[in-house]
C-alpha cells in the first residue's frame, strides 16, 4: 500500500497489516495495546500518562478548580482550519478558559468506527497533540472503544478537562451588572459555514476557513493583567445570538446590540446571504464575549486587539435594567429587532 | 457588500422613508406578495418606518407556505419508500405533513437529502442508478426554470431513475384570486422581483386595469422595498393603477426569454390546490405529457393521497392579508418554530415565522 505523504512522522502501526481499524483494536487484546502504545501513548507521552494506570494522579497547585466535558462528532473530519481532533482538544480548553481557569489535564475518550482508515486516526491524533501543546494542556488519561461499521461516523472523541482558578473573580452570568459593556473577541460565523461549505461542496471564491482556536492563553493573558471581568461565554452552536440570549436570561438583564460593531468577515457574509443564513446564529469555535465594567472596555479591548486571535475585537453593546431580559439588536438601517434563541437548525431558503 | 450594502445604507433608508412620509396623505392598505420581502419587512423593522396611515399586510408568495398539506404527505409517503433518495430544499423538510415531517422520514431511516440546486438532485440520480431520486420541486416561476432544466436534461441524457415531484404554483392568480374576493382589503401590490425577473409584468398589466390596483414590481433589499413602497403610495394618492418597476437592475418589461421557453418546454398551466386557500384554477404548473415518465406523482401512484387542514391554524386568512399571524390564538403558543401548526410558521419567509423571530416581545 502507498504511503500518503504528510508533514507528521509516518504512523507507527504497521498499515500494511492493519491499515483500517478493526473491532479488535477495542478488544482488550494485544491489537488494543498495540494502538495505545504505538499511536496514543507515543503522540500524547507525558509523565502523568507514563503511569500506565488506569486514572492519573497528580498534585493540584491552589484549591479551586474548575471541570468540564464535551463530546465531538463533527463531519466532516477533516475541514479547512481545522480537524475533529484539534476541535476536542480546544473546545473543551476553552470551557475551562470561559470559567477564568488555566486549562491544565484532559481526558480522552475515543468512539472509532470499524474500519476507520489508520491514516486518519494517526493525523487526528497528532492535531490532538500539537492543539494540547499550543494550550498547554496534557493528556493525561484515556479510553478507546470500537464499534461496529455502521454503528458510527468514522471517529467520535469525548474530551474532559481539569484547570485551576488562580484568581478571586467570579466570572458568571451571575456577576454581570447594569452598565456593563458587550466585547466580542472578532469576526463571527466562520466555523459553521466552513463546515457547511465542505460538507455541501458548496464552492466559494475564497476558502472559508473555521475560526477554531484555544483561547486560554488569551484569557489568561486578560486575567493576568488584573482587569474585572464579570462573565465570558464562547460561541460555539448556536453563534452569538444563541449565547447572548442565554446570558440575558440567566443575568435578567437586557442586552443592546449594535449589528455594524459586529464583524463579519466579507466572504463569510457573502455566504450567509446566499444561504438565507443569519450569522448571528451561525456556528463559532475561537470566539467569545466577555462583560466588562464599562470603565475597563478600552482596556479589555485594547488588550484584545493587541493578540493575534482577537486583533478584530469589538465593543458590541451593553447592558442595562429592564422588566424584560431580552437581547435587542439596533440594524443597520437604523431600525430595532428582538434577538431569540435559535429555535431549531437553520436551514437554507428556498429563493 | 457590493448590491447589498448600497440598499442596506441607513441615510438611503432613512431618506425614502422621509418621502413616504411626505406623499401620504390618506390611509392604505399595501400587500407585499412575496415571503422573501416579508422577512426582509420584519427583520429590518421596515414597517417601524412607515407613516401610520399605511399598513403592509403579508402575501401568499412563500412557496414553502402554500404548499398543500397532502402534496407534502405525498412527499412524505414516497421518501418513506426503500428504493427512493428523496432530494428537496432546506425549508420544505421541516413543513408539517398530517402525521409527520420529512425531518421524521429521515431520523426513521429515509434517504432524505437537502440539496441547492434540482441540477444537484439530477447528479445524485446519476450516481445512484440503482435508486430512483425524487426532487420536490416546489416554488414560484422564479424555481421554475431550474426545475425544468432538471427535467430537460434528465431527458436529453437518458437518466431514467430522476423524478420530480411538483407543486409548483404561480403569482398573477394568487393576486387575481386576493382582489376578486369580496374581503379584500388590499389596495396596492408590491409583486416578488425574482419571479418577475423570469417572467417580466405583462401579465399584471391586465390585473392592474382590472381592478383599479396599482402594483410595483419590487427588489428584496430595505431601500428596494420601502422605494417600491414609495411608488405605490404615490400611484394610490395620485389615483393611479399603472404596473412599475422599482426593480430595474433586474428586471425587463418581457422578463428572461430564454428561462421562459425552458418553463413553457416542460412545464403546462393547470389548477393547483394552495394551503389554507384551497384550489385556484390555473395557478400551477404541471410536467407535460412529453415528460410524464418523470412525474413522481404518477409513478409512484400518490395522487390518492389527500389531506384537510388543522381547523386552529388561520394561515388562509393571513396568506389573503385577513389577518395578521399575532391575531391567530395559537401564535407562539401551540405554534412555534419548533412545533408549527401551519406552513406560514416553518418557513423564515412565512409571515408566522418572521414575526416569531423578530416581533415577539
Amino acid at each position: 500500500m502507498k504511503k500518503k505523504e504528510y508533514n507528521l512522522p509516518s504512523c507507527p502501526i504497521p498499515v500494511s497489516d492493519y491499515p483500517y481499524v478493526m473491532l479488535a483494536h477495542g478488544s482488550g487484546g494485544t491489537l488494543m495495546n498495540q494502538l495505545i502504545d504505538k499511536m496514543f501513548r507515543k503522540v500524547f507521552k507525558n509523565e502523568h500518562l507514563d503511569q500506565s494506570h488506569d486514572g492519573a494522579v497528580s498534585e493540584l497547585p491552589g484549591n479551586k478548580i474548575a471541570m468540564t466535558t464535551d463530546s465531538y462528532v463533527v463531519d466532516p473530519i477533516f475541514f479547512p482550519g481545522g480537524d475533529i481532533g484539534s476541535l476536542s482538544i480546544q473546545g473543551t480548553v476553552n470551557d475551562l478558559a470561559m470559567c477564568g481557569a488555566r486549562p491544565l489535564f484532559l481526558t480522552v475518550g475515543f468512539i472509532l468506527e470499524e474500519g476507520l482508515s489508520m491514516d486518519v486516526l494517526w493525523r487526528v491524533v497528532n492535531s490532538m497533540q500539537k492543539a494540547a501543546e499550543e494550550s498547554n494542556v496534557q493528556i493525561v488519561s484515556g479510553d478507546t472503544k470500537v464499534v461496529d461499521k455502521g454503528k458510527a461516523d468514522g471517529i467520535f472523541i469525548n474530551t474532559s478537562g481539569v484547570g485551576i482558578v488562580e484568581h478571586d473573580q467570579n466570572i458568571s452570568p451571575a456577576s454581570i451588572e447594569d452598565g456593563d459593556c458587550i466585547i466580542l473577541s472578532g469576526d463571527i460565523a466562520r466555523h459553521g459555514m466552513a463546515i457547511m461549505a465542505t460538507r455541501e461542496g458548496l464552492t466559494f471564491e475564497n476558502v472559508i476557513e473555521s475560526d477554531c482556536a484555544s483561547l486560554s492563553s488569551l484569557v489568561l493573558q486578560l486575567l493576568d493583567s488584573k482587569v474585572t471581568i464579570h462573565c465570558m461565554r464562547d460561541l460555539t452552536r448556536g453563534g452569538l445570538g444563541t449565547a447572548l440570549v442565554e446570558i440575558a436570561k440567566t443575568s435578567k438583564f437586557k442586552m443592546e446590540i449594535t449589528e455594524n460593531e459586529i464583524p463579519v468577515r466579507e466572504d463569510v457574509r457573502a455566504a450567509c446571504e446566499v444561504l438565507g443564513i443569519d450569522p448571528l446564529y451561525v456556528a463559532n469555535e475561537g470566539r467569545f464575549v466577555c462583560f466588562v465594567p464599562e470603565c475597563e472596555a478600552i482596556k479589555v479591548l485594547d488588550l484584545l486587539k493587541s493578540n493575534n486571535l482577537s486583533k478584530d475585537a469589538s465593543i458590541i453593546g451593553h447592558v442595562s435594567k429592564s422588566d424584560k431580559a431580552m437581547v435587542v439588536a439596533n440594524s443597520q438601517i437604523g431600525t430595532k429587532r428582538i434577538i431569540h434563541m435559535l429555535s431549531s437548525s437553520q436551514l437554507p431558503r428556498i429563493c | 457588500m457590493k448590491f447589498v450594502d448600497e440598499y442596506r445604507n441607513k441615510e438611503s433608508v432613512q431618506g425614502v422613508a422621509q418621502a413616504i412620509k411626505q406623499i401620504t396623505k390618506k390611509s392604505w392598505t399595501i400587500m407585499e406578495i412575496c415571503g422573501g420581502q416579508t422577512h426582509s419587512i420584519i427583520r429590518f423593522g421596515l414597517d417601524e418606518l412607515l407613516p401610520k396611515e399605511i399598513t403592509l399586510v403579508h402575501g401568499p408568495g412563500c412557496p414553502v407556505c402554500v404548499t398543500p398539506l397532502e402534496s407534502v404527505d405525498r412527499a412524505i409517503a414516497i421518501a418513506s419508500r426503500d428504493d427512493v433518495i428523496f432530494c428537496s430544499f432546506g425549508d420544505m423538510l421541516r413543513v408539517p405533513g398530517s402525521q409527520k415531517d420529512l425531518l421524521s422520514v429521515k431520523a426513521e431511516g429515509g434517504d432524505v437529502r437537502i440539496v441547492y440546486s434540482p441540477m444537484d438532485a439530477l447528479e445524485v440520480a446519476r450516481k445512484n442508478s440503482d435508486k430512483k431520486v425524487v426532487f420536490f420541486a416546489v416554488g414560484f416561476e422564479a424555481t421554475a426554470p431550474g426545475n425544468a432544466m432538471a427535467a430537460y436534461q434528465a431527458k436529453k441524457q437518458n437518466i431514467n431513475n430522476f423524478f420530480l415531484l411538483v407543486s409548483h404554483v404561480l403569482v398573477p392568480p394568487a393576486i387575481e384570486m386576493i382582489l376578486s374576493s369580496d374581503k379584500n382589503q388590499v389596495q396596492g401590490f408590491l409583486a416578488a422581483g425574482h419571479v418577475c425577473t423570469i417572467m417580466g409584468y405583462e401579465e399584471y398589466e391586465p390585473l392592474a386595469a382590472k381592478y383599479k390596483t396599482p402594483i410595483v414590481v419590487t427588489g428584496f433589499e430595505p431601500f428596494d422595498i420601502l422605494q417600491g413602497i414609495y411608488m405605490c403610495v404615490k400611484q394610490l394618492e395620485e389615483n393611479r393603477y399603472e404596473v412599475e418597476n422599482q426593480y430595474v437592475r433586474s428586471v425587463r418589461r418581457e422578463g428572461n426569454i430564454v428561462a421562459k421557453e425552458i418553463i413553457d418546454h416542460v412545464f403546462e398551466v393547470s389548477s393547483r390546490k394552495w394551503r389554507g386557500i384551497g384550489s385556484i384554477p390555473r395557478s400551477g404548473l404541471i410536467l407535460k405529457k412529453d415528460y410524464s415518465k418523470f412525474d413522481a406523482e404518477k409513478i409512484f401512484d400518490v395522487s390518492n393521497i389527500t389531506a384537510n387542514e388543522p381547523k386552529e391554524c388561520i394561515s388562509a386568512l393571513v396568506l389573503q392579508g385577513i389577518k395578521k399571524p399575532n391575531e391567530c390564538d395559537a401564535f407562539g403558543k401551540q405554534c412555534r418554530p419548533d412545533h408549527p401548526l401551519g406552513a406560514p410558521m416553518v418557513s423564515s419567509e412565512g409571515a408566522c415565522s418572521a414575526y416569531y423571530r423578530y416581533k415577539r416581545e
